[in-house]
């Protein structure tokens, strides 16, 4: 009896071991060692306090970053949510051809930002199709991807990309919502628009605030569609903390890239506690 | 009336998606000609405005028999992504699938701490742990090798956390069945765990894959060897010249993404909406 025992309370360490063991010495303790090294100078090595964090949030291209980088999620993150919410209404309305158009609507995830380079140049080039399109029209060709309008560019093609994700945790919200609901408001005679704003928005709000920062902390991977419209060099406007990290790293300055990583991480972390407190709301309701 | 509307509604969004996939395919089997005629006034000096029809005048096989019959070089780009894919994802469960059955099927100290740890960490964007994986790769001498890219994909924690939903929702009442009949803990998770979870095991594979073949930041951060490079990264550096094998190369490269969605889409939907389950 004894002897189970202990093998009952040794498994889940021996389980977890390599992972646990993985990833404290490749992710977390190296971590943690930046977290130091960002009050410490490079060069020097001496100890500099809050020095390199002066730095960082004085440096010109670091407001930048942050300012677009603001921009960007303020801007993209409530339309993205917004129009998930319009597809998976409008999925779960149409009955028939359901499986199709969410498969469709989904699909983008699954393309490489590398495949669709060529096929965004040719598009949104000064001689590329939109202005083709636009000529009929009488517009003056733009260049979409340098100059201001590229912001523009970049919304709709990270919209493009990554809605799909958003109508899926929205499905899956919808179907959360008991159909008996339903059923009573159709005998009180509510009509479909009644039945839309006193049941399916209040039984959504909820998941409001989880699909919210789970975009958020998503669009960190903005990086890639602007790549793939700006490339090493983008226009100004779509200068993101992305591009100011990896710029740094070419420079190689690590005491800057470690306080910035600090404060990143921080400003993450804040997001999660401020899930998690939401969480903890619903559970106790 | 309202029906219509929705229908035309839900085929015009559609079309958003559509259209590029198929302009992507025709762009493809545009002969090389007809590509250059069509798109010079983006890539070189033409004048007017680039077209591209909807359908090619000549289509034609050539540009991407040639892709794949005379580009060595295309040959080394593919194989890198898939050196870095396939180590990565099986490491992925190798490593985290265990660590996933412990969280979700035991109690013990420290469990929590760890669990909230893995979340944490699996929500951080790469920029936050992009210097010190470099200073560890760095120490390592694993700097511009493939392992690079491997060892901080394989310990990513986000398998773990899609793993340990499904673990968790085996019922208890098997897993005592099997202990009854004299199961360990490893022949309960190899016998019981591994095929009843087994879709959270492809949930992990499925978004695994499509996060890693689209790989831009870490290779771009990781490799300055240009011949180590993924497709992903070598794609959109290809220089205006090579249109057509850059069109062959992005068609060749969607295929398997959009093969594993197609055949994946159930997993990636679980896998997206694992999040919004609670504890």
């Amino acid at each position: 009896m004894k002897r189970h025992r202990r093998r009952r309370t040794l498994a889940p360490y021996l389980f977890l071991a390599p992972s646990l063991l993985c990833v404290s010495l490749f992710v977390l303790l190296p971590f943690l060692d930046a977290v130091r090294r960002s009050f410490y100078s490079a060069m020097s090595g001496q100890f500099v306090g809050l020095q390199n964090y002066r730095t960082v949030l004085h440096n010109a291209a670091f407001r930048l970053a942050v300012g677009n980088t603001l921009r960007f999620t303020l801007l993209c993150i409530p339309v993205l949510v917004a129009l998930a919410l319009l597809l998976a209404l409008l999925l779960q309305a149409a009955k028939d051809e359901r499986g199709v158009y969410k498969t469709t609507f989904l699909a983008p995830l699954a393309i490489p930002v590398a495949s669709i380079v060529l096929l965004w140049k040719v598009a949104f080039h000064q001689n590329g199709m939109l202005n083709s399109l636009l000529s009929h029209f009488g517009v003056q060709p733009v260049d979409w991807l340098q100059t201001d309008w590229a912001f523009l560019v970049l919304v709709l093609s990270y919209l493009w990309k990554n809605t799909g994700y958003d109508m899926v945790l929205w499905l899956s919200g919808l179907q959360n919502i008991s159909p008996a609901l339903y059923e009573a408001a159709q005998v009180d005679g509510a009509n479909a628009r009644q039945r839309f704003f006193k049941i399916t928005l209040p039984c959504l709000l909820p998941e409001l605030f989880t699909i919210s920062v789970l975009s958020l902390l998503n669009s960190f991977k903005v990086f890639r569609e602007a790549y793939l419209i700006g490339g090493d060099y983008p226009h100004d406007s779509i200068y993101l903390l992305q591009h100011l990290f990896s710029n740094w790293f070419t420079s190689l300055d690590v005491d800057k890239m470690c306080a910035a990583a600090t404060l990143v991480a921080l400003a993450v972390l804040l997001l999660i506690f401020a899930m998690q407190a939401a969480w903890g709301r619903k559970e106790n309701r | 009336m309202k029906k219509w509307l929705l229908r035309l509604g839900l085929f015009l969004l559609a079309l958003v998606v559509w259209l590029p996939l198929w302009l992507l395919l025709t762009g493809a089997l545009m002969g090389k000609g007809e590509l250059l005629h069509n798109l010079s006034p983006v890539l070189g000096e033409g004048k007017g405005f680039a077209s591209w029809p909807l359908l090619p005048q000549f289509p034609t096989l050539r540009p991407l028999v040639e892709l794949l019959l005379d580009t060595p070089k295309f040959f080394v780009m593919f194989w890198n992504s898939c050196a870095m894919v396939a180590p990565i994802l099986l490491l992925q469960v190798l490593i985290g699938a265990p660590a996933a059955w412990a969280l979700a099927r035991y109690r013990f100290r420290g469990r929590d701490t760890v669990y909230f740890l893995y979340i944490v960490l699996m929500l951080m964007p790469f920029q936050v742990t992009m210097v010190s994986s470099y200073l560890v790769l760095d120490r390592l001498g694993l700097m511009d090798t493939l392992w690079a890219i491997i060892l901080p994909g394989a310990f990513s924690t986000f398998p773990v956390f899609l793993m340990h939903r499904f673990f968790a929702a085996i019922p208890e009442g098997v897993l005592e069945a099997a202990a009854l009949d004299g199961a360990g803990g490893l022949r309960s998770f190899l016998f019981i765990g591994v095929p009843l979870g087994a879709p959270g095991i492809l949930c992990a594979v499925v978004l695994g894959f499509l996060e890693y073949w689209n790989a831009i930041e870490q290779p771009m951060t990781f490799l300055k060897e240009r011949s180590l490079w993924p497709l992903s990264l070598y794609l959109p550096s290809i220089t205006a010249e090579r249109a057509g094998a850059s069109l062959a190369a992005s068609l060749v490269m969607l295929v398997p993404a959009l093969l594993i969605f197609r055949f994946g889409q159930r997993y990636l939907e679980e896998g997206i909406s694992a999040y919004g389950m609670k504890e």
